[in-house]
């Protein structure tokens, strides 16, 4: 065995390369580096309850707005939906357009900015100041999951486990998709109730 | 037969046991647990190497003391045998190995298929694991694949098993009988969800659960009486996760590079204060068992030695964890024993006999 002398690692070559040239890249993940700062995704965990509130009203009103989007035809009033709501989320809780939000089961904080991308729950390397351990100035988006969820009303839903990504969803409109899964269980619904009404 | 050891399949050591009712594997760790005896499992160093004698003799050091060994797949994000490789060695050798899946390096497609090879070369045990990052191991240039995270790894495995589909639906032929693990770590913070959490993992489909290592007993202690009080322990088998530490220094490089390990001061101190070092840190492994086995839902340890894995046996010993039951252990078969005696004899035995001779004492 190496015991007498240490193990050199690719991590501690590369840490050693490090400091011998000027130019230093952030000691972050890439996806980390196009943005720095956590403070809107914070807020957002902060007022979860408000924005659980709001959530339902806003699928509400998309729900309502069904015959128009149906009208117009999804496909086409996807782009722009998406491009709106690419930059709300975005702003709001730095979205990775994954196309099926679970928001409301995650104390609105988006499961997507961990870097192991987890949706349910934390990894036991959660640093003890409740810092990422890939990212170690980065709070731990579970942690602020948990803390979110325990101001909302239905907050109990972190408690849902969650099946894995479909990956053939990225990049297309969560709103739409469940307003769209909404108005189908709800015409479903109508004709259980009366059978006769399609004939 | 006399003297065959118990859980040991007749025809064959490397064969599955007989499947037995409430049992969903065929695997020795299972019987061992839902028999109500105190398990201990321990972690095998994966060898850097391709040479199968690497991995027997790093696992004979556990003969007779371990009830299955953890077979990790790149623990630390550091290069390694496969977990997949080290078990078909040890299953062929008799040995239960728990195959330790990590969902950093595969998607799902990948990690569907080595749960039917593993299953199909005699791996009744299978660990669900998350994986460290990329960033911690000796290669933090490779892509993290983290398509399934370890409650959906949990839950593929199970639909898997029991309903004997992939997640796609698609029908598998036969499926395979797994007993499922999981990770926990009660010492991360949010310490409050982690109960909760431990509640998910087994609504998943996690039949045991190993725990990260445990240094700071009392805070294992809370987790446990929050675990009894939402009913957990009668879902699931709880295994505390135990080690060595061979130094003080060793405990404080741990304590700021390596993720999830929560190491009181209480115990660098005692380290410190030691004269033999690493044998305090033995003794203090296996205080720590000696306490953890006392706490009510607690079904067995997990002895993690990493590069001490020769201390294992001892500590088992001396903490007295199996009270004089022996774990399966690989030995020669009475009637191979025989065999081999006979053929000695015959062999080396200094007998020539004429037919004119056996007449003679014939008479």
């Amino acid at each position: 065995m190496s015991e007498t002398t240490p193990a050199i690692t690719q991590a501690t070559l590369v840490k050693k390369a490090a400091p011998k040239s000027d130019y230093k890249p952030a000691d972050v993940s890439p996806q980390r580096r196009v943005q720095r700062s956590f403070a809107v995704r914070l807020w957002s965990v902060r007022h979860s309850r408000l924005l659980e509130w709001f959530y339902a009203r806003f699928s509400d009103t998309f729900l309502l707005l069904h015959p128009l989007w149906k009208r117009i035809g999804y496909g086409r009033v996807e782009g722009p939906i998406k491009f709106v709501e690419r930059r709300v989320k975005g702003f709001m809780f730095d979205c990775r357009m994954c196309g099926q939000c679970i928001l409301s089961s995650t104390g609105m904080s988006c499961p997507m900015n961990c870097p192991k991308q987890l949706r349910n729950g934390p990894c036991g390397g959660v640093r003890a100041n409740g810092n990422c351990e890939v990212e170690p100035d980065m709070p731990c988006v579970w942690v602020k999951a948990w803390e979110g969820s325990r101001n909302m009303v239905h907050g109990d839903k972190i408690l849902d486990v969650q099946k894995p990504v479909d990956q053939s969803l990225r990049e297309t409109s969560a709103w739409l998709r469940v307003t769209a899964q909404a108005a189908a269980a709800r015409e479903a619904a109508r004709n259980s109730a009366n059978p006769g009404a399609l004939a | 037969m006399i003297g065959r050891q118990p859980d040991e399949n007749p025809a064959g050591i490397h064969l599955p046991l007989d499947p037995l009712p409430g049992h969903t594997s065929r695997g020795r760790l299972e019987r061992v647990l839902r028999r109500g005896e105190f398990a201990v499992t321990t972690e095998l160093n994966p060898p850097d190497s391709a040479d199968p004698e690497d991995v027997y003799n790093r696992a004979k050091i556990f003969d007779g003391w371990v009830d299955a060994i953890n077979a990790v797949d790149a623990s630390g994000a550091n290069c390694h045998m496969s977990s997949v490789g080290i078990c078909a060695l040890l299953t062929r050798m008799g040995y239960a190995p728990i195959m330790q899946i990590a969902c950093r390096d595969r998607n799902r497609i990948a990690i569907q298929g080595d749960v039917l090879g593993g299953a199909a070369m005699g791996v009744a045990n299978m660990l669900c694991l998350t994986g460290d990052g990329v960033q911690a191991g000796d290669q933090p240039g490779a892509k993290p694949v983290f398509d399934l995270d370890c409650m959906s790894l949990l839950e593929t495995c199970r639909i898997m098993r029991d309903n004997g589909k992939f997640l796609s639906g698609r029908k598998l032929t036969t499926p395979p009988q797994l007993f499922l693990g999981a990770a926990i770590n009660p010492f991360a913070p949010p310490i409050d969800f982690r109960p909760y959490r431990l509640g998910k993992k087994i609504a998943a489909g996690a039949q045991f659960v190993q725990s990260q290592y445990c240094f700071d007993v009392p805070m294992f202690r809370t987790y446990m009486q929050q675990v009894r009080d939402l009913g957990f322990t009668e879902k699931c088998f709880i295994l505390c996760g135990v080690g060595p530490l061979a130094s003080a220094k060793t405990a404080k490089w741990i304590r700021s590079n390596v993720p999830g390990i929560h190491i009181p001061d209480s115990i660098v101190k005692r380290l410190e204060g030691a004269q033999d070092q690493k044998k305090e840190g033995k003794q203090l492994c296996i205080d720590i068992i000696n306490e953890v086995k006392e706490i009510p839902g607690v079904s067995g340890v997990h002895v993690m030695a990493y590069r001490q894995e020769e201390y294992v046996a001892e500590i088992v010993d001396e903490s007295g964890v199996l009270k004089g039951r022996q774990p399966w252990k690989r030995e020669i078969r009475r009637d191979d024993q025989l065999v081999a005696e006979r053929l000695d004899h015959i062999l080396h035995d200094e007998i020539t006999e004429t037919q004119v001779d056996m007449v003679k004492t014939a008479h």
